[in-house]
């Protein structure tokens, strides 16, 4: 494509990058400054505050928590939200159109509502304990990530092998297991990490769910802004920020990153 | 086992999933709403009585309008430029627009409250620069609020228009031009209304995610700009009033609702490709 771009355009969006990146620069800067408060530019360098982080007990557990929450919550949802990809994508006459719109509901829904619509009817209602609730909650928020990248893959996927497959005496489960999935694999994987990186970050959900003693990560840093004003939130951030570079790192190789311009 | 119920076994657990744990849920918070004694519209009337209710309902409408609109604009014209880069500074700008995108809410806010703090980034520019002598007190304002909305939205909208630019042909805009058509006449009689369509998804995203924010108000407006989320959280969590925060949710499940359902109608109008 030929590049007649406006100058004064091409300047207009440099500045809007500027702006998009550098708060993530002054957070990063902040964190590894010597000062107990944070500032910008960085005044001598440390590593300090991101030892901080492991000697506050609250952040060691919420952050196993958050973590267990995501991988928990994302694999029980890929384990219901594969069949049901698959089923969308391959009985398109046996299953109503309008069930695809069903699983994209999360998304449709206002999170805080869903947050404290659960919290009323799971937590209070039905007395689930925390953890539970929590991961219920996350499964669902991260559903039609599942759902719908996965489905994308399949979409793209040619099941006269499957049928192929079946017909030359292999089960159905078996020609599941040997011949769609591994085709459908990149798409699993980006499905994973982006609903992994969805509910690591979740906060509307998560409010309602988290009581006495059980956090989620994002939660605790809210509480812990409320009182400390320390660098130790933006090296927590930090780490989240190397979080998002090796979720984008997983995304590239699988489905590329152009794929979230689709 | 025929093929139909296979199909629905498929389904079942997820269809469940959604079923119990959102649709019921959600229902009966819905519900809540018309259980009063005082009479089915009670909640109503006193939400839509209400200054302060309706204050915050107002101030909600208007931030998510501005971060709209402002977003829009921003990412439409950044989202260009992008598409029209070369290969390689194409996917560089595109991962810098993604990066911030998968970074969480909190840690994007949390940004802007060291940058507009009394003490914060800017206030020591100005003061440094001595344009000003006193810091300002910007954060808790509405604009705090805003302009990190817009931080946070600016990201999607980029990379939902940037896949909608790249989707027009070059052959449709040469035309044009061979056909005497100006640069400004090319974009306003043929890109603009190519890129509807996603103009519209991008306005939902952002009008919808914006409404029904929680965090960001939560750090960057606090009490004094409280905003539908954050006075649902309110409600629910410090003065316990569940009929009260169910009529919040309602309020909130409806505004998103009939926008999405308004601008996808819109959408499918005004699709120049569909007719």
């Amino acid at each position: 494509m030929q590049n007649k771009t406006h100058p004064l355009l091409i300047a207009f969006a440099v500045l809007v990058f500027f702006f998009l990146l550098g708060p993530l620069v002054i957070i990063i800067g902040s964190a590894l400054s010597e000062t107990s408060y944070l500032t910008f530019p960085p005044q001598g360098l440390t590593l300090h505050w991101f030892e901080n982080i492991f000697e506050i007990s609250a952040f060691r557990r919420t952050m196993a928590t958050s973590f267990m929450l995501a991988v928990g919550g994302t694999a029980l949802s890929m384990l219901i939200g594969i069949p049901a990809a698959y089923a969308l994508a391959r009985y398109r006459v046996e299953i109503p159109r309008f069930l695809g719109n069903v699983y994209v509901l999360p998304i449709l829904i206002p999170e805080i509502v869903l947050g404290f619509s659960l919290m009323k009817s799971l937590a209070t209602g039905l007395g689930l304990p925390i953890t539970l609730s929590l991961l219920v909650g996350h499964a669902l928020l991260v559903l039609p990530y599942c759902v719908r990248v996965v489905g994308a893959s399949l979409n793209n996927f040619d099941f006269s092998i499957e049928e192929a497959a079946v017909s030359l005496g292999c089960t159905r489960a078996k020609a599941f297991f040997t011949v769609v999935l591994p085709n459908i694999q990149a798409g699993i994987i980006a499905g994973f990490i982006l609903a992994f990186i969805t509910s690591l970050n979740d906060v509307s959900v998560s409010i309602f769910l988290t009581g006495p003693g059980v956090s989620t990560l994002p939660i605790q840093l809210l509480a812990h802004m409320e009182q400390f004003f320390d660098p130790t939130i933006a090296s927590v951030s930090v780490l989240l920020m190397l979080v998002t570079v090796a979720v984008m790192a997983i995304v590239e190789r699988t489905l590329g990153l152009t794929f979230l311009t689709k | 086992m025929s093929a139909r119920l296979r199909a629905w076994l498929l389904v079942t657990p997820a269809t469940l999933l959604v079923v119990l744990f959102l649709v019921l849920p959600v229902l009966s918070t819905l519900a809540t709403t018309f259980g009063d004694p005082k009479g089915v519209f009670a909640p109503y009337a006193t939400f839509f009585n209400s200054r302060f209710r309706m204050t915050v309902l107002w101030r909600t409408m208007e931030v998510a309008v501005i971060t709209t609109i402002v977003s829009v604009a921003v990412g439409f014209a950044t989202a260009w430029v992008v598409a029209k880069a070369p290969g390689r500074a194409r996917s560089l700008l595109i991962i810098a627009a993604v990066f911030p995108l998968l970074t969480g809410v909190v840690v994007r806010s949390f940004a802007w409250l060291v940058i507009l703090g009394k003490n914060g980034i800017l206030n020591n520019f100005l003061i440094w620069t001595g344009l000003i002598s006193e810091p300002l007190s910007m954060l808790y304002t509405q604009g705090s609020v805003i302009v990190a909305m817009i931080y946070l939205f600016v990201p999607l909208m980029i990379l939902t228009l940037v896949g909608v630019l790249e989707g027009i042909p070059q052959d449709l805009t040469d035309a044009a031009a061979s056909l005497g058509a100006t640069p400004a006449a090319t974009f306003r009689q043929v890109i603009l209304p190519m890129a509807v369509p996603g103009l519209i998804v991008g306005s939902v995203l952002v009008f919808t995610g914006s409404f029904t924010s929680y965090a960001t108000p939560q750090l960057l407006g606090g009490e004094r700009q409280m905003m539908m989320g954050t006075f649902l959280y309110q409600r629910a969590m410090v003065t316990f009033d569940w009929v009260g925060a169910s009529t919040i949710a309602a309020v909130m499940v409806v505004v998103t609702l009939t926008t999405v359902l308004f601008m996808s109608k819109l959408a499918r109008k005004l699709n120049p490709v569909a007719g």
